[in-house]
């Protein structure tokens, strides 16, 4: 167990140091100039050279790459004598900031958008799957599949634009989103969060619905199911003990995954609603070819994808006996 | 009789998959039921535990007094696993694969006996020691995939018998496994159904299994009874043409024929579209014009037979 677990930390070092490399190679080879922004629209090609200079972006890409590496571990000083501590992943050209100081602040709304969502897609997801697999083929089986179907193919954004259309300016049930930390104020923090959970959560259900309907169905017609209602069990026992408990196996994965690529920030959702999250980092940053900032974005995905990944699969030990690493 | 069951007919929407059989089983004695794949047999033992959620269930199942067709899903419930209980062919797929068979015999046990968890993995423990596992209460805590095939329905048969049932019905509970893990298997449920006078339903389709267990044998073709016999009358004074097939067809049947595997031409019916008259006319040799006209009665006092020939010597 140890030593599997040492394997996939290693492997997850691996797939990061790859990712890493590829978006640091994306963006070198795109055709726009750290210097110049930098140094800003008046500058000389002298003054810009000068600048390059000192940013390094003169030396070759590996020497770069590698410095920026080391960085990660171990910190490293940038041009003009700036200091970057442990964990350096540079700083934004656009404000002068350390990426992970920019990560770090944003890291809260990105996480509390997550969770929130989350937590209402399993809800509402399973529960409709459920149902609609012990009711399958009747009007209710078949109203709520055509709904979830038409919510899965709603794109986020005009999701998002309905929900501030009706809750904010028709009806003016809820404000319109202004990110408020649960530590300051939790009631704000919820009221102003929900339309983003919904937005996010109406994706989500949807599929986790379709997901666990098809799971469910499949589960309920195994013998040991027929060989729990032989025992005599509760129709609800069942159900929920023998049935949900099979079932949601697979739905685990999908989660792991799902949650890990929503930590790292929901771009859309983000920016339709202004949140300042992770993903609207990233969404600045690429508007503004700010190559640390995607980076740092970008790594910060990965990391939260991979590292789910590796919790999946941990779990799956826990929840499925069949399941040993060795 | 602890088991009456009265021209019992299953429809799953306008499919009728049995038609009007009875057959009753007493304490202590067997009965087997045999036919082939798709002949009602496997239906017919399912309708006695209510376990068909969208069949149309007619005709009269007695239990122990209590009439079952058209009883509440709960009085059902209640029987099932306590009084009714059943093991399945296959025993891989019909454990939990997720909880421990210690968790998945002590289930029923609690939940029928209201007893504590304690004590019901007491029981789980004692069970799978009765049915012959080594290290009872080590296993109790392993799942079902780190069990061979005869262990498992080993311990399907601990999870059947948990409650001390009256009746046990044996779905084809060999036919998954090897065959000398079937004799083990037949041996256990005879030294159990003699020790506790326990009624057994077995299923099969495997003439010997019956012939080595069963007091009586009801032979299924078509989801209607072709014959219904103590079991020696079967084996010895054959009157039924399909019940003579499949004696013939079965490999020890071998050593008569020179050789030669006799199998019963054609395939057995659809219950989509039944053929007219007896159902076996088809593929009967020994049929006449009336066979495919008219529905054969089934006549006899002790030997039931349901053929046009009966009264004609075979």
């Amino acid at each position: 167990m140890t030593l599997y677990l040492l394997r996939r930390l290693g492997a997850v070092a691996a797939i990061l140091l790859v990712i890493c490399a590829v978006t640091f190679v994306i963006f070198y080879v795109v055709p726009s100039d750290p210097a110049v922004q930098a140094c800003g629209k008046t500058c000389t090609p002298e003054r810009v050279a000068e600048v390059r200079a000192q940013m390094g972006l003169d030396r070759p890409v590996w020497e770069q790459f590698g410095a920026y590496v080391v960085g990660i571990f171990a910190g490293r000083t940038l041009a003009a004598g700036v200091e970057c501590g442990f964990p350096c992943l540079g700083f934004s050209y656009q404000n002068s900031l350390p990426v992970w100081d920019l990560l770090i602040d944003r890291l809260g709304t990105s996480v509390s958008l997550a969770i929130g969502a989350a937590a209402l897609w399993l809800v509402i997801g399973l529960s409709v799957g459920v149902i609609s697999a012990l009711r399958r083929g009747s009007a209710l089986d078949r109203t709520l599949m055509v709904t979830t179907l038409t919510s899965a193919s709603l794109p986020v954004y005009f999701v998002a634009m309905l929900l501030l259309l009706f809750a904010v300016r028709v009806t003016g049930l809820l404000p319109y989103p202004a990110y408020v930390e649960l530590t300051e104020d939790p009631v704000a923090w919820a009221s102003n969060l929900i339309l983003p959970w919904v937005t996010l959560a109406a994706l989500y259900a949807a599929m986790y619905a379709r997901l666990s309907r098809a799971q469910m169905i499949e589960t309920m017609a195994e013998p040991y199911i027929r060989t729990a209602r032989a025992k005599g069990l509760h129709e609800r026992t069942v159900v929920t003990k023998h049935g949900m408990r099979a079932a949601v196996t697979p739905i685990v994965t999908i989660f792991g995954m799902d949650l890990g690529g929503l930590l790292a920030g929901a771009m859309i959702t983000e920016t339709v609603f202004g949140l300042p999250g992770i993903g609207r980092l990233a969404y600045d940053g690429i508007v503004k070819a700010d190559q640390p900032v995607i980076l740092g974005t970008t790594l910060l995905a990965a990391f939260f994808i991979v590292l789910a990944n590796l919790l999946v699969d941990l779990v799956y030990a826990v929840i499925d006996p069949r399941v040993r690493y060795s | 009789m602890i088991l009456q069951v009265q021209d019992l007919s299953v429809s799953f929407g306008d499919i009728q998959v049995v038609d009007g059989v009875s057959f009753g089983v007493q304490r202590g004695r067997t009965l087997g039921i045999v036919g082939e794949s798709g002949s009602g047999k496997s239906v017919s033992s399912l309708a006695v535990l209510g376990l068909h959620r969208d069949a149309a269930v007619t005709g009269s199942i007695v239990f122990d007094g209590e009439e079952l067709v058209g009883a509440p899903a709960e009085q059902l419930r209640r029987l099932r696993g306590s009084r009714m209980a059943m093991i399945f062919q296959d025993p891989l797929s019909s454990l939990h694969p997720f909880y421990t068979v210690g968790e998945q015999i002590a289930e029923a046990y609690r939940l029928h006996r209201r007893t504590s968890r304690k004590v019901a993995r007491e029981r789980a423990v004692e069970m799978l020691a009765e049915v012959g596992i080594p290290e009872p209460r080590r296993r109790a805590g392993e799942h079902q995939h780190r069990f061979s095939g005869g262990m498992r329905q080993r311990v399907m048969i601990a999870m059947a018998l948990a409650c001390e049932p009256d009746l046990l019905i044996a779905d084809e509970p060999t036919t998954a496994l090897d065959v000398t893990v079937q004799a083990q298997i037949l041996e256990l449920i005879a030294r159990i159904q003699a020790e506790r006078g326990l009624a057994v339903i077995m299923i099969t389709h495997d003439l010997g299994v019956v012939a080595r267990i069963a007091d009586e044998v009801l032979v299924m073709y078509g989801g209607r009874t072709a014959e219904h016999a103590r079991s020696r009358a079967v084996f010895k004074d054959t009157r039924h043409p399909y019940t003579r097939g499949l004696l013939d067809s079965a490999p020890g049947a071998v050593q008569e024929t020179g050789g030669r595997l006799r199998a019963i031409p054609g395939s057995p019916p659809s219950p989509l579209e039944p053929p007219s008259g007896c159902r076996f006319h088809p593929r009967c040799p020994s049929a006449m014009e009336v066979c495919a006209a008219e529905r054969p009665a089934l006549l006899g006092a002790d030997h039931k037979v349901a053929c046009h020939l009966e009264g004609v010597t075979l």
